[in-house]
């Protein structure tokens, strides 16, 4: 502390920087080209290439005729830009005995998707909550058979679900594959509600209790309003997993209720006729447009729900 | 105004008891502080007599009425926790009205309790905020404020001052203790700080491993220390326990300890014969003078010294074993110096080595 040339320095520049020692002052200049960074974002960079490239050749490829593709330059961007094979993949492809596109696809997917989403978050929400708070006896047997139904491969159960739909004569129409969506989502979301759930101080659940509120009034009116992130996890895992499920659409529905995977893969994968690449890729992206939306959309919120959720065991 | 009885009451998880066959009356309008250290039970306990934990056996009755199976609800209780536990998305109107709406109250009344309970903890003007933008000290005050609109008889605090900091403690401390002159409502305290317990309680229950220790005023329980963990537990800084057994000087019983004899005439309690039994010595700080040396007092060498302001606690080695002394600041005593030193036996307490019981 009492270093003698320092003292000395602080009489001889007292005058010049009004009272200040001699050395750095202020934050630390940082260099922008510094090592750290250039190999940071260099790779950064070329990962994000990596992954851009497809979708920019997928983009610029549906946006060509088939004369332009056929001249094998899939980089270039079109010469003659037409929306031709994206109407076309929309509203005019042909899968089976159908020739009214996606469209068809899309609307079943739709139809899928908001009830399996709606029901499966709703269950689960309450079976994470009456998990994490209300003790009930067996509710470890209970949560660790569920956590084990996440593990079984999901071939084991096809047939079994097969026989168990016909009985109840549900086997290949919508209603049954949103119900196999909701028991498979379950496992996955009771586990993310519940941690979320037990992360939440114990004593607001106590002091609500006194308060006199009931095991629903406490769900709606307490754990709601504080659970947006986690829902919105929620939502995006299942909105994103059941627009893209493909096995248990092509089991467990009939070729008028296909949803929107199953029709790509029939466009795409069609034997017969001259291979149109252009509207092969337009519809691919039709059908990833969703997911691609979801997460355009929710970025900050995901991120905020999985760290809050997910983390704690 | 309610009575609280306790009857036999275990609660065990597993095969942890964490209370054993554990007994409790509180009278109308007294205020209790359940006080230990953690683990000891004394939220267990709390927590059962708000009804948030089932009891394994016995029986809880408040206001003359068997709770023992009720809900929480209906037993006549407000709850105020450590954590405050305030709903984070209501406002504090919201946070004050949600057990009346539960209650399905007119809403007249409900504004009625709310406007008089904001008014008691003066935090009118904080009514439209939500918890997240109040400080902890109004945090904590809503907090009472939501069991004070339940108009109920009983309250209860889970170490409800525990999250603040201490000028702040201090300061609620006054308040809750105007707030039992100003209700006089029954009120069970949790705490492990011993100075909110002596400060607030009527009575004191020191709890260690499930089990009341002593229940008594705090006068009681800071001078005749039940036994060796209540003296160790209550009092700060603590009581100086010297090893020794019991002879005789002249007649009169005294202590014995190495080469060094305290007489014990006039000690409070029933001395046990000069046997040679072996006994503990417990002496509060302040209950020690010293002397200079030579001068008829027992001798003993300062150690250190530990100036607190408004008084000075001086560790000394006395026969082998440490012992501090309460004293003036600016003493002048230096490490290594020979004093005299003189007990008051009428204020000391002397324990059984083997039950750890005093006399």
């Amino acid at each position: 502390m009492a270093n003698p040339q320092i003292l000395a320095s602080t009489v001889v520049g007292a005058d010049a920087v009004a009272g200040r020692l001699d050395g750095p002052t202020g934050p630390r200049p940082r260099r922008a080209l510094s090592r750290r960074n250039v190999i940071l974002y260099g790779t950064l960079i070329v990962i994000a290439l990596y992954y851009l490239l497809p979708l920019y050749v997928m983009v610029v490829t549906s946006l060509k005729g088939m004369p332009e593709i056929r001249l094998g330059n899939i980089f270039s961007p079109p010469v003659e830009v037409t929306f031709q094979p994206w109407v076309k993949a929309w509203s005019e492809a042909c899968t089976g005995l159908n020739c009214d596109g996606l469209s068809r696809g899309f609307w079943n997917s739709v139809r899928i998707l908001i009830p399996s989403v709606v029901l499966s978050i709703a269950i689960a929400s309450v079976n994470g909550y009456a998990l994490a708070n209300w003790r009930f006896k067996g509710a470890d047997v209970f949560f660790t058979i569920l956590i084990i139904g996440a593990f079984i491969p999901y071939q084991v159960m096809i047939y079994p679900i097969v026989i168990l739909l016909r009985e109840i004569g549900l086997y290949g129409s919508l209603t049954g594959l949103v119900i196999v969506h909701s028991i498979f989502g379950m496992p996955i979301l009771t586990l993310l509600f519940r941690n979320y759930f037990t992360s939440v101080p114990e004593e607001l659940f106590k002091a609500a209790r006194v308060d006199g509120a009931g095991f629903w009034g406490i769900y709606f009116r307490i754990m709601l309003p504080m659970s947006l992130p986690i829902f919105v996890v929620a939502i995006i895992l299942q909105v994103t997993g059941i627009w893209n499920d493909f096995l248990f659409g092509v089991v467990y529905t009939r070729p008028d209720v296909y949803p929107m995977t199953v029709q790509l893969n029939n466009i795409v994968n069609s034997v017969q006729g001259v291979k149109e690449y252009n509207v092969n890729m337009a519809a691919t992206i039709l059908t990833g447009l969703v997911p691609l939306v979801v997460y355009f959309f929710s970025g900050k919120l995901f991120v905020r729900g999985i760290a809050a959720g997910a983390v704690k065991g | 105004m309610a009575t609280i009885e306790i009857r036999d009451l275990r609660l065990s998880f597993g095969a942890l008891d964490v209370l054993k066959q554990l007994n409790l009356d509180i009278a109308e309008g007294e205020f209790i502080v359940l006080l230990g250290p953690s683990g000891c039970g004394k939220s267990t306990l709390l927590n059962c007599i708000a009804g948030l934990l089932d009891v394994s056996d016995g029986q809880i009755h408040i206001g003359g009425r068997n709770v023992t199976w009720e809900e929480p609800k209906d037993r006549g209780i407000g709850m105020v926790f450590q954590s405050y536990a305030l709903y984070p998305q209501m406002s504090v109107r919201g946070n004050l009205s949600f057990g009346l709406k539960n209650q399905r109250l007119p809403k007249a009344e409900i504004e009625q309790r709310i406007a008089r309970a904001a008014k008691v903890l003066q935090i009118e003007p904080l009514l439209d905020r939500r918890p997240a933008a109040l400080s902890g000290g109004q945090r904590q005050r809503v907090a009472i404020g939501r069991a004070l609109v339940r108009d109920v008889d009983v309250f209860l605090f889970d170490e409800p001052l525990s999250n603040l900091d201490a000028k702040l403690r201090s300061e609620l401390r006054v308040e809750i203790k105007r707030l039992h002159q100003q209700l006089e409502n029954t009120m069970v305290y949790v705490t492990h700080d011993q100075i909110e317990a002596l400060t607030l309680a009527d009575r004191i229950a020191v709890m260690r491993g499930g089990v009341i220790q002593q229940l008594a005023d705090p006068a009681t329980i800071y001078n005749k220390p039940t036994n060796l963990f209540v003296a160790g537990f209550i009092g700060s800084p603590s009581m100086s326990f010297l090893d020794g057994h019991i002879t005789s000087a002249g007649g009169a019983p005294a202590f014995r300890t190495g080469d060094l004899t305290v007489p014990l005439a006039g000690y409070d309690g029933a001395v046990p014969a000069a046997d040679g039994r072996a006994v503990i010595l417990g002496v509060r700080p302040e209950h020690v003078t010293i002397g200079p040396d030579g001068a008829g007092g027992l001798p003993a060498t300062v150690d250190i010294d530990e100036p607190m302001g408004s008084d000075s606690l001086v560790w000394m080695q006395f026969a082998g074993q440490t012992l501090s002394a309460r004293t003036a600041p600016g003493h002048g005593l230096a490490a290594g110096q020979q004093v005299g030193l003189g007990f008051d036996p009428t204020r000391a307490s002397l324990f059984d080595r083997d039950s750890e019981q005093r006399f």
